[in-house]
Parts: C-alpha cells; structure tokens; sequence
C-alpha cells in the first residue's frame, strides 16, 4: 500500500471543507483510483471546527478508521491553526496547505517548527475575484491538487468541468465561476521556504 | 458488466433499493440512516420506481406498515437506526412471527441513553433474538450485495423470516467508496418476482393473520421459526452461489481472512473487519501468523462451521461493538464460545467491547490485540477475558 495517500481537512461547518472532501474523491476516482471521502460527525453547527478526511490509493482500501498520520492536511480556515492541533501526526514527507494571508514567520511559529512543505493560497481573493462571494473550499480543492500532484492539473480540470455540471446541475450559473476559481487557484499556491 | 461507480453505503442501499422496485416502503427517518428513504422517496417522485412509498408518523408504524404490506401478499422494505429499532421492537417480534420475509436495511447507531448517534451494534444486539436473519456488511459494496440477495433469502419457502441488512453508522453509511453495482435488469432478473403462497388479498383462499395463539399452539410456531432459522443457512448459501455466479463476487457465512495458517486471529463484524485486514497485511509482512474470521451471517448463528474454522488457532479474539453489560462479555463472544465448547475445540478465547458510541478503532489498537494475543500464546494465562479496547481510563 505504498502509494496510499491520506489527507485530512480542517475547516469549520458551512465553509465546505466536507463538500470539498467528496468532490477530492470523484475526481481522484475519476482517474481510475480507489477513493474513500468521509467527514469526522461531531455536533454540526455553522461555525465549529469539523475535520474530514480522503483516501486515494491504486488498490483497494479496507481501512475504515480516521486518518492520523496524514500525507497532506489541508487548513480551510487560519482562525483553527491555535486552536486546533493541524500537524498532529502529519507526515514530514508531507505538506500543510493553508487558506491563509499571514506572514510566513507567523505561520513557521503556530505550526511549532513542522518540517515538511508549508503552503499557503489566499482562497477568499481567488473566491471574491471569481465567484464574488466567498467560497473557500473549491480554491483548496485546487490548491491540495497542485500540492500532493494526485493528478495532472490538466486531468484535474477536465474532470471537474463534469462533476460540477452534475453538482450544479440545478444552478448553472455558477459552474462558470467554480471552473475560473480552480484555474486560478492552481496558479495561486505558494511554497514558504 | 458491473458498473463501476462510487457511492457512500447509504446510496448503495437506496440504490439497490431502487432496482429492487419493492411494493411498499415505509419508513420514518432517524439518523444515520435518514437518507436511504430520503434517496428514496426522490426515486418515488421521479417515477424510477413504482413502490407505494408511506411517510409513516414513527417507526413503530413503518414496521406496522411493512406487516400489513406483506400479510396483503406484497414485498415491503424500510431503512433505520438504533431508537428507531426500538421503538419498532414489538412489530420486529410480530414481523418474524406472522413469518413474513420483510427487508431491513439497519445502519448501526448506538442506542440511547445519553443520547449518541454515532455507529456501535447496540441496535442490532438488541434484537439478535427476535427471529430475524442478520446480515452484517464489511462496506458499501457488502450492504448493496446483501440488500440484493436479502429478498431471495427470506421469501424462500423453507424460511419466510423478515431479514435485516446492517452496516456501520456514518464509518461506511456515510462514506463515499468505490463499488461495483449491476445493472437494473439484471437485478431484476436476480431478485425475481414475489409471489406468497398464502396471502390476505386471495379471494380464493380467506385466511386470518396473527389471530390469539394460546397455550395449545405457541409452542409449536416458536419451533416452526426455529426449524426456519436452521434452514435459513443452507438458503443463504444457494443464494450466494447464484450471486457469484452472476456477479463474481463470493459471500459465505464468514469470511475467512488469512486464517488458514494462522495461529491467531480476530472474530468481528462489519467496518472493523476492513481495519483488521490492512493490519493482518502489514503483520505478515513480519511473520506474525495473525488471521480474522469475519461473521457475514450473525442470524442464523454458524456455530459448527466458525468453530471448525476457529479450531486450529492457538488464540483467538471475538471483538463486540456493544457491551451486554452482563458482566460475562459480549453477544458475539458468548455466542462464538459456545459454539466452541459444544464442538470440543479448546482453544484460549478472549473478549473486546470496542468502538462503543462511533469510538473511532485504530489499527494501533488492532495491531494491540494481536500483540495480546501473542502473550496469551506464550504464557498460556488469560487474565481477564472480558477487557475493553480504546476505553479511556482515568490516572489513578
């Protein structure tokens, strides 16, 4: 199980980090793999910290616990990163990827000298500039792509043209908007070094 | 041709649901298995299927419901979880007793109190006894299979018992995975058409249902489910060969896992079972002769055949996602030792509640377990053979 990736998300409820989570398995699917997307169910309310997690091999997953030593953690809201232990367990072979403006000494310090990649994007600028509301999870779908490279960006966009015709099948005004937000959050990571 | 597709347990059941196209469906929503009617009631609006679909007021009408359906001569389903199983528990008893094949699908909660939604076996524990055949599912795609072979199983002349389809809470309900579904036609072609011999819509033949039994009778139609229930086992095999032979996927009683030559090994029952596989892999790998056994059929019990297949090892672990709270173990373990004390096959065996209230179960734990049952090899000594995994104990 060697190419067995794991990922775990923070976000806080109504931010779509569960959403985001899903539409990371279809895509990854998509591409031929064995996918597992599941949300952490604590007491839902808007606002409070959620966690969810995706699995993404070649072969097929039997495992069915939480994810504690993940490859990739994506932070969907900065507000978690003192609140909320975001590097327990992650990989040093691994990366972080955060939703964040904050300074790269800030962030050096709050992740308590994790040693792995360190990447951040500034998904409301990509959500307000493509969507005009702030939408965060579709830019970090994007931004965990670019980072953990589960597919070509190229695979990653056609496929997502598809999923969002289907998810917003009753809205499709806003497939457009979605489909820049992924293209111009891709373009929009940046490694701290 | 299999379609490959992926589908969180709850979708797979609502999905097989569909291509089954049952007569009635009745039922009343209680997380975690509020979707499965809600998928399926958007099924009944979009005209994908015929059933008389009944928004019931509680469960113990969606049960009632299922009773009166299937006496009238149709195929009745419902989908639900932990207090909404309680609260039908009369009508579960009525259900197996009247012998009419009704189909459940049981996503495992935790019964209340204090309240928790979260995924263990309380549920299905608590009506292990109720003359119901129990099919326990590993994933989505064992909740999809069973779902499609539950109707032949239970409307079989020789059994006609109500039969329910459980899998775990939100860990698989609320998954999405990969699955393998088949297609509608050929579905139907499997599950084939209900037709009761005996039924209260039969003009030609009038007949009473569930009328006063008294001390002259009850006895006799206790038996009669028992001899049932003993007869279900041979059923469910023919109809997990023909399964196989249509779709190629193979279902027996249990699963066996590496037990061949295993010298220890894990009893459990649905999601754990996956968890247990991924750490038996890693544990070969250093030599451990670790195995599982993973119970498919929990009702009708396969005593004779899990202790022939248990009988080898040198220790053995029976984990219980609910507690009796007997102070002797869990159902599973009570029911696995005796099975192997009847059979003569003496081997060391020890009991674990888990996961009580959705406790997530890590491979950590797993792989402790093995490791215990190691020590319990060489020191030949059990301790304590009711113990508890991931419980969190306070410092003295």
């Amino acid at each position: 199980m060697n190419d067995l990736i794991e990922i775990r998300w923070h976000g806080r409820g109504g931010q779509g980090a569960k959403t985001a989570s899903l539409l990371l398995a279809d895509a990854a699917f998509n591409t031929g793999k064995y996918i597992q997307g599941f949300p952490e169910y604590g007491p839902e309310r808007m606002g409070a910290p959620i966690t969810a997690y995706n699995r993404i091999s070649s072969k097929p997953i039997t495992i069915h616990s939480n994810i504690y030593e993940p490859d990739y953690v994506v932070v969907v809201d900065d507000t978690l990163l003192e609140s909320v232990p975001v590097t327990a367990g992650l990989k040093t072979s691994g990366a972080i990827v955060i939703n964040t403006t904050k300074s790269a000494d800030y962030l050096k310090k709050v992740l308590k000298g994790y040693e792995g990649g360190i990447y951040t994007i500034d998904a409301r600028k990509v959500s307000m500039e493509t969507l005009g509301k702030y939408f965060p999870n579709t830019p970090m779908l994007a931004a965990i792509v670019k980072v953990s490279q589960i597919m070509s960006d190229e695979d990653f966009i056609n496929d997502m043209k598809g999923s969002f015709k289907h998810k917003f099948a009753k809205k499709p005004e806003v497939i457009d908007g979605n489909m820049k937000a992924l293209e111009m959050a891709l373009k929009e990571v940046n490694k701290i070094q | 041709m299999s379609i490959r597709e992926r589908l969180s347990g709850n979708e797979a059941a609502a999905t097989a649901m569909k291509q089954i196209n049952p007569d009635v469906v009745a039922a009343f929503p209680i997380t975690p298995s509020t979707e499965i009617p809600q998928y399926f009631s958007t099924f009944v609006d979009n005209g994908l299927v015929d059933t008389e679909f009944v928004a019931v007021e509680s469960e113990h009408s969606a049960m009632s419901a299922c009773i009166g359906a299937e006496a009238a001569g149709a195929r009745a389903m419902t989908a639900t979880s932990a207090n909404g199983l309680s609260l039908m528990w009369e009508m579960i008893y009525i259900a197996s007793s009247l012998r009419l094949p009704i189909v459940l699908s049981l996503v495992n909660r935790a019964v209340s109190g204090p309240l928790n939604i979260h995924n263990d076996h309380s549920d299905a524990m608590g009506v292990r006894d109720a003359g119901w055949i129990m099919l326990f599912s590993e994933n989505n795609q064992e909740a999809y299979d069973n779902t499609l072979m539950a109707h032949r199983i239970a409307e079989n002349e020789n059994v006609l018992l109500p039969l329910m389809v459980c899998q775990d809470g939100f860990i698989t309900s609320h998954s999405i995975e990969n699955i393998e579904l088949e297609e509608d036609s050929e579905v139907k072609k499997f599950v084939g058409e209900y037709h009761p011999k005996h039924y209260l819509l039969n003009d030609k033949e009038p007949i009473a249902v569930g009328p006063l039994d008294v001390q002259s009778y009850l006895f006799e139609h206790k038996a009669g489910q028992a001899e049932a229930m003993k007869a279900a086992k041979d059923v469910i095999l023919q109809v997990s060969k023909d399964f196989e032979k249509w779709t190629g996927r193979h279902y027996g009683l249990f699963e066996e896992y590496k037990l061949d030559d295993a010298e220890i090994a894990i009893v459990c029952m649905n999601s754990t079972a996956g968890t247990t596989k991924a750490v038996i892999d890693d544990l070969r790998e250093k030599g451990v002769k670790a195995g599982l056994l993973k119970v498919r059929v929990y009702r009708p019990f396969p005593g004779d055949e899990i202790a022939e297949a248990l009988g080898h090892l040198k220790a053995v672990a029976v984990l219980d996602k609910a507690d009796s709270l007997n102070a002797i173990g869990g159902a599973l373990f009570e029911d696995v030792t005796s099975c192997m004390y009847v059979a003569k096959k003496q081997v060391p065996i020890v009991n674990y509640v888990y996961g009580i209230g959705g406790r997530d179960t890590t491979s950590k734990e797993i792989e402790s377990v093995y490791k215990d049952l190691e020590e319990i090899v060489s020191t030949g000594k059990i301790d304590n053979p009711y113990r508890y995994l991931g419980l969190r104990r306070e410092e003295k």
